[in-house]
């Protein structure tokens, strides 16, 4: 009977196995053909997946063990005199080891230097003994990866004899807001490792003079004074080459702008067409969302190459309808009115240059822009559309509101909602978002299209220029935080938002 | 009632939704139709583009289907071109951004399921600091951080590894989970919680047993949303991936676009192959995504 449960649990567990396999023998029987033809192998994934595997343990097993260190100060508390001693000596031991492996990580990375010798090789410490005892393993004969994960193996097993003592020595003590603290505790490590400790990195990039010259932080100087150099820079010489910080600004808050604009109207107008009950509207919408739904990168490559002079389907059809105009213009040559109007029209519409004009190339990133921009908009409202109930119009009818008042007073209000996040998400997307411009025009021609992020990238990663960058990426920080403020300001947004 | 005919056409054409004129409702079937072609087009074209011949790939035909029809670019992309020995690196491509994506989900997801739980339950000292610090990492610009990232990742020798993409795609991806996850778990009602902790349950019961599988939709959102977030990703492999072999699709197609000539039609029929999956996941759970993203996003 038990036996019998027991399968039953397992049953899910086994089909998936079977499954996986079956999919993994069938793919093997399809692909074996071609195997030589394919540069991917066996040898590859399982490094992958090894390398990974290791990766995550060790991240797990490091959050494991700041997990446990603060579970037993929250939740735990010494039996005796004795334990008391011992926990908090090794409580003040670990803590004190970690503060040497950030001060090292610290040094590693260049966010300072410590003075060679033996305040360095103080706080070295940990990572020496961990890297000796490794190099123990591998003089008997393991390989490197395999002597990593013995040593590591060791590792947990001393962190675990240690807690578990204290453990054992320990009776449960109440604490009211200990399991938050635990909780956020990851996140916490995560974030200070991702960002807070990069934005740190990067105010005192902003104050050096790093660059492909000083290889980067390596042989770098810090000051004031170069701070005040590049800030200098930013301001009166050139962005990324040749382009001024002014201008590419007023581009960036047009390009914004005109997006944005497009974006909302656009969203606005196909929504509300799209929200009444009618025909082929799944169709229509599934077939709307289109250009959201396919990668960006893929649209924008495509694109790319649509706006090729001669063979981009942007240029043929430009030049069919020139042809066609031509022609009409031909047949009623003889026509007052129509005649020159026709010339007109066949002299100034034709293909355009969209790579060597700037104003051409700019209209080539907008037009990308907008078209993969609009179905996210239209989505949105769509949704806010739908969320207002039917009874406000029935009663607006009944008071013999027409359509446009009814708009007014009961669609926008009821929308606000859902729009103003919507449109101040959509700003600051827009003002960062520049892998259309990238991918399509790469800021060219002579940089008329670049807008300030994809400028501060190309001086990072084509002209290796560091710290000035540094300095530019806090500037346009300064910019979007000043937005924020203001819309939070005006909308209260936040206090909502953090209730 | 305004004179102007141009006004007076554009509120009758867009307001009043009850008891349309046929006429009325022919011309919006009319622009909606016009709005798909638009949208539709450029993704046909890629089709188009992809099942030319090689000898006329540069043509300034507008049919949608070629003459000469063939799917040479999908097995040349496939399976290598053995006339010039050339192997295919197309699901090295796409094996390399699988796992690479799949591993930043999945710490985004695990990190964000726990902690938004804290955000969103407890009230400890810190805690709005904490979601307004959460919430203006939204708008850090991508490429911001970037530049100390890559330093500090060249320092860790972590350039050109995969370990390396990793954790610079969860810089992005980590925030963006809480918030959303924190969104979600605040509308899951308290009641349910007091009563289990009644009934004798610790937290961690709550959160395990009762937290966790109603919000399983939504942890199945902020998965898919940190997914989307990294999987077409371009600019930031670009940086820390600079060897063929590491190389995510996005980097490994752009190499196909960037020799126009050559390879377009190459470039076109791997696009079409990636973006099939992509495109059929995204239009099956777009409704979901939407909810995920309006619980996200600030309540103004």
């Amino acid at each position: 009977m038990s036996n019998q449960k027991d399968l039953r649990k397992f049953l899910p567990w086994l089909l998936w196995v079977v499954g996986f396999t079956a999919i993994y023998f069938l793919m093997r029987a399809v692909f074996q053909p071609y195997a030589s033809g394919i540069s991917i192998n066996g040898r590859i994934i399982a490094e992958r997946v090894s390398e990974i595997g290791l990766f995550l343990g060790a991240i797990f097993a490091g959050i494991g063990a700041v997990e446990v260190y603060f579970y037993q100060i929250f939740f735990r508390q010494p039996r005796h005199r004795q334990a008391a001693i011992f926990t908090r000596i090794v409580q003040g031991i670990l803590a004190f080891v970690a503060l040497q492996m950030v001060v090292a990580f610290f040094d590693l990375t260049d966010l300072f230097r410590l003075p060679k010798g033996a305040v360095k090789n103080f706080f070295l410490l940990p990572s020496s003994l961990f890297s000796s005892v490794k190099n123990l393993f591998v003089q008997i004969g393991l390989n490197a990866t395999g002597s990593s994960l013995v040593s590591g193996l060791i590792l947990i097993l001393v962190l675990g004899l240690l807690f578990g003592l204290i453990q054992r020595w320990s009776v449960p003590r109440h604490s009211r807001l200990g399991l938050a603290y635990l909780l956020i505790l990851p996140a916490l490590i995560g974030v200070l490792f991702l960002i807070i400790y990069p934005f740190l990195f990067e105010i005192k990039l902003a104050f050096s003079n790093a660059s492909l010259g000083t290889q980067a932080t390596k042989n770098a100087s810090y000051g004031l004074s170069y701070g005040w150099e590049n800030i200098k820079t930013l301001f009166t010489g050139n962005v990324a080459k040749d382009a001024k910080f002014f201008e590419v600004f007023w581009r960036t808050i047009l390009w914004t702008v005109i997006n944005v604009i497009f974006h909302v109207t656009g969203g606005m107008i196909l929504a509300i067409l799209l929200n009444r009950p009618m025909k082929l509207r799944g169709l229509y919408r599934t077939l709307l969302v289109f250009p959201w739904a396919i990668p960006t990168t893929i649209a924008a490559m495509a694109l790319r190459n649509e706006f090729d002079l001669r063979y981009g389907f942007f240029n043929i059809m430009l030049t069919n309808i020139q042809s066609m105009f031509q022609a009409l213009s031909a047949k009623t040559a003889s026509l007052v009115l129509l005649g020159p109007t026709f010339s007109w029209l066949a002299e100034n519409i034709g293909p355009v240059s969209w790579k060597q004009d700037p104003f051409w190339a700019f209209m080539s990133i907008l037009i990308t822009n907008i078209w993969l921009g609009i179905p996210f908009m239209a989505v949105i409202i769509l949704g806010g559309l739908q969320s207002i109930s039917h009874e406000y119009y029935e009663a607006a009818e009944i008071d013999g509101a027409t359509g446009w008042q009814m708009f007014r007073n009961i669609t926008l209000p009821l929308l606000r909602p859902v729009l103003t996040p919507a449109i101040v998400l959509g700003v600051i997307w827009t003002f960062n978002k520049f892998d259309v411009i990238y991918l399509i025009t790469q800021g060219g021609p002579q940089e008329k299209t670049d807008i300030l992020v994809s400028s501060m990238y190309k001086a990072a990663f084509q002209f290796y220029r560091y710290g000035f960058t540094a300095m530019f990426a806090l500037v346009i920080f300064l910019i979007l935080l000043a937005f924020t403020i203001v819309y939070l300001r005006v909308s209260g947004g936040l206090k909502a938002a953090t209730e | 009632m305004s004179k102007n005919p141009f006004v007076r056409f554009f509120r009758w054409f867009f307001f009043r939704a009850r008891g349309d004129s046929p006429f009325k409702r022919l011309l919006i079937h009319c622009v909606l139709i016009i709005a798909c072609i638009i949208a539709v087009y450029p993704v046909l074209r890629v089709v188009t583009i992809s099942l030319r011949p090689n000898d006329t790939l540069l043509t300034t035909s507008l049919r949608i289907i070629p003459e000469n029809a063939t799917l040479d670019n999908y097995r040349k992309v496939l399976f290598g071109d053995p006339v010039n020995h050339r192997q295919s690196d197309f699901f090295l491509w796409v094996w390399n951004s699988f796992s690479i994506v799949m591993v930043t989900s999945i710490i985004s997801v695990i990190l964000a399921a726990i902690s938004a739980y804290a955000f969103s339950r407890f009230r400890f000292p810190g805690r709005s600091a904490g979601l307004v610090f959460l919430f203006t990492t939204q708008m850090i610009p991508a490429g911001m951080l970037l530049l100390p990232l890559f330093i500090m990742l060249a320092r860790l020798k972590m350039i050109n590894t995969s370990l390396g993409l990793i954790i610079a795609y969860s810089v992005s991806a980590v925030p963006l989970t809480i918030w959303t996850l924190k969104g979600y778990y605040d509308t899951i009602p308290v009641d349910l919680e007091e009563a289990a902790l009644i009934d004798g349950a610790s937290r961690m019961t709550v959160f395990t047993r009762i937290i966790l599988p109603l919000s399983s939709p939504a942890l199945a959102i902020a998965f898919l949303f940190s997914f989307m977030g990294g999987w077409s990703e371009y600019l930031v492999a670009r940086v820390v991936l600079q060897k063929n072999e590491l190389f995510t699709w996005p980097l490994g197609i752009f190499t196909f676009a960037q020799q126009f000539t050559v390879s377009w039609g190459q470039f076109a029929a791997a696009s079409v192959l990636i973006a099939i999956p992509v495109m059929a996941l995204f239009l099956y759970s777009s409704k979901w995504l939407i909810s995920g993203l309006t619980l996200g996003s600030v309540k103004g």
